[in-house]
């Protein structure tokens, strides 16, 4: 279960830049997922809760927000949402397809006290 | 000030102008206090594995060491792969492997049987290698210059996928053993390699699995994969694949 590994690197990445402004909590916690970035959604949510107890982040709010897949077709130049890694391009039916959006993990912005 | 949207002060709003989802029902009633300070992050959640990965990386290059990630689910036939890949090269190049499993020394034992310099690296619980493991390992190993370095991630199809070790190319091994559809139900680690070893070769006269199936199947993910198809067991394709090694090896110089 390697959301357990993010759940702590999001606190890890929170607490530090709290502590570097001499915050004492952390409020609000916004996160950016890509559908296709490979972390299962209620997996994290569950490891985040045990990531967060006795830290900073113990009574923060996260808010999340779900981006979904988008590739392009390298073979015909289409755009087109990706549910998956392996969708091929709807117009030309080829599997060399270029993900542009889906693949995000980041922190986006914390609010701190 | 809200850290979503960068609304002002005590607004009561609700976040439907956004393209994503709020799975969490989040609709913003809480009070924004004065003392709040929003710290735009825009920070990947890996960065700090990343980091220390690329650091790797950078050693591997200075050195002109070649290092491999090798992937795969349980009983693939990694370490059988690398004893098979070490007693070709072995005296060819100078080689060096890290191994990673939950317990047991067992395949360190088995390559350091090879007389191979080999550091294990045991995760307990941990179902994947992450940079520091790798970091902390090459710094017992200390593999010589122009060397190439194996590196055995822990048998797991999943988590493996999403952590740079630092490493030049990652392979993955599936064996026939496993169906021809396994890049299709783990997609993510097929979509990370640069290379995919479809071992055990010998056996699709006792299986339903079609070679080509699972070869294209593995393309359909990743069009850039470079495929070998071996036995390690037997010997079968394994010169192209330690041919690949030696041409890749001679290129980090």
């Amino acid at each position: 279960m390697h959301e357990m590994s993010i759940a702590q690197s999001i606190v890890e990445l929170a607490e530090e830049q709290a502590r570097s402004r001499h915050s004492e909590a952390v409020e609000e916690l916004e996160l950016e997922i890509g559908r296709l970035a490979g972390v299962e959604l209620h997996t994290l949510d569950f490891a985040l809760e045990s990531a967060v107890k006795g830290s900073m982040l113990e009574h923060a709010s996260i808010v999340r927000h779900i981006i979904d897949g988008e590739g392009t077709c390298t073979d015909c130049g289409q755009l087109f949402p990706m549910e998956a890694l392996f969708t091929p391009c709807p117009a030309c039916g080829s599997y060399c397809v270029k993900i542009i959006k889906g693949k995000e993990l980041r922190v986006k912005s914390i609010v701190i006290k | 000030m809200c850290g979503t949207c960068g609304c002002g002060e005590h607004h009561h709003h609700e976040h439907d102008h956004h393209e994503h989802d709020h799975d969490h029902g989040h609709e913003h009633h809480h009070h924004h206090h004065d003392e709040d300070k929003v710290i735009t992050l825009e920070q990947d959640i890996l960065q700090r594995n990343n980091l220390l990965a690329e650091r790797n990386r950078g050693y591997f290059e200075a050195k002109e060491i070649f290092c491999l990630n090798l992937m795969s689910s349980p009983g693939s036939g990694k370490t059988t792969l690398l004893e098979e890949t070490v007693r070709r090269l072995n005296g060819k190049l100078p080689l060096y492997v890290i191994e990673g499993d939950q317990q047991t020394s067992n395949d360190a034992d088995r390559i350091a049987a090879l007389n191979i310099p080999v550091f294990q690296v045991n995760t307990g619980t941990g179902c994947h290698l992450e940079a520091d493991m790798v970091n902390h390992a090459v710094k017992h190993l200390s593999p010589a210059n122009g060397s190439i370095l194996f590196i055995e991630n822990v048998g797991n199809l999943v988590c493996p996928a999403m952590f740079d070790l630092g490493e030049a190319k990652k392979v993955v091994i599936v064996s026939t053993t496993e169906g021809d559809d396994k890049p299709l139900k783990y997609p993510h680690i097929f979509a990370e390699a640069d290379v995919c070893v479809i071992n055990k070769t010998d056996l699709t006269p006792y299986l339903n699995t079609d070679i080509e199936t699972l070869k294209n199947n593995a393309l359909k993910v990743n069009h850039h994969l470079r495929v070998f198809e071996v036995s390690a067991m037997k010997g079968d394709g394994m010169d192209a694949w330690c041919d690949w090694l030696c041409l890749e090896c001679a290129k980090c110089k």
